[in-house]
């Protein structure tokens, strides 16, 4: 059992760790992307990666308080993406 | 072999899958070198990603006890609504001109998302009067 529970934490640290990494790709393509399409999918990739911290995060501390959290930023996350794609496709949200 | 050890493992292992596909997604959203090519590489960080740390978390609360199924919500969530904002995201790009237009249809005349009436275009001169031959509003 020890040797699955330190397999567990090094998974964890593997995971927190590309989690991250993909958080400060994601500004960097955010920050340089030419076009305003990378730039909504950088933020879309950024939200979703958000969302895996706080699921890893549940993971870590053993506790299942973080689904509402991470439901809403799933929901946030597409609401935001569709808005920001409408206002850039027609020059307003909601005609 | 306990249920708790081999649970702990399988989460190990979606933990380790995830974090894989996570990174290949990312680095492909920053290497590539178009706009519709850059497109469809976090799309494996949306699915496949996150659905492996989800499906962690379902293990992880089956190996302290208390099993809950509610991470599956999220999961069907973010698999229904990953294609539409990829949908939305590709119509700026091909709207604002930054991938190459896509090649005329076989049978129809033009593609939907490019076809719009005459009196829907939007010449940046005329933006202060009512455009020519538009219908009343009611």
């Amino acid at each position: 059992m020890t040797n699955a529970l330190g397999l567990m934490d090094i998974a964890l640290i593997v995971t927190f760790v590309s989690l991250v990494t993909g958080q400060i790709l994601s500004m960097i393509r955010l920050v340089l992307g030419p076009t305003p399409g990378d730039r909504i999918l950088a933020l879309d990739t950024m939200v979703i990666n958000a969302l895996g911290l706080v699921v890893v995060l549940g993971i870590h501390q053993g506790v299942q308080i973080y689904f509402e959290v991470s439901l809403l930023i799933a929901m946030l996350g597409f609401v935001s993406t569709v808005a920001l794609a409408r206002f850039i496709l027609r020059g307003d949200i909601i005609e | 072999m306990s249920i708790e050890m081999i649970t702990t493992y399988a989460t190990a292992l979606c933990l380790f899958i995830g974090s894989g596909f996570i990174l290949v997604g990312v680095i492909g959203l920053l290497k590539f070198n178009d706009p519709m090519t850059r497109l469809h590489a976090p799309t494996k960080v949306g699915t496949i990603g996150i659905g492996m740390l989800l499906l962690a978390s379902i293990f992880h609360s089956f190996s302290l006890g208390d099993s809950s199924m509610h991470e599956l919500l999220i999961m069907g969530f973010l698999f229904v609504t990953a294609p539409i904002s990829a949908n939305f995201i590709a119509k700026v790009s091909i709207h604002r001109k930054a991938c190459e237009t896509p090649p005329e249809p076989p049978r129809d005349d033009t593609w939907s998302t490019l076809n719009r009436p005459p009196h829907d275009e939007i010449v940046p001169d005329t933006l202060d009067s009512p455009p020519q031959g538009a219908p009343e509003k009611a």
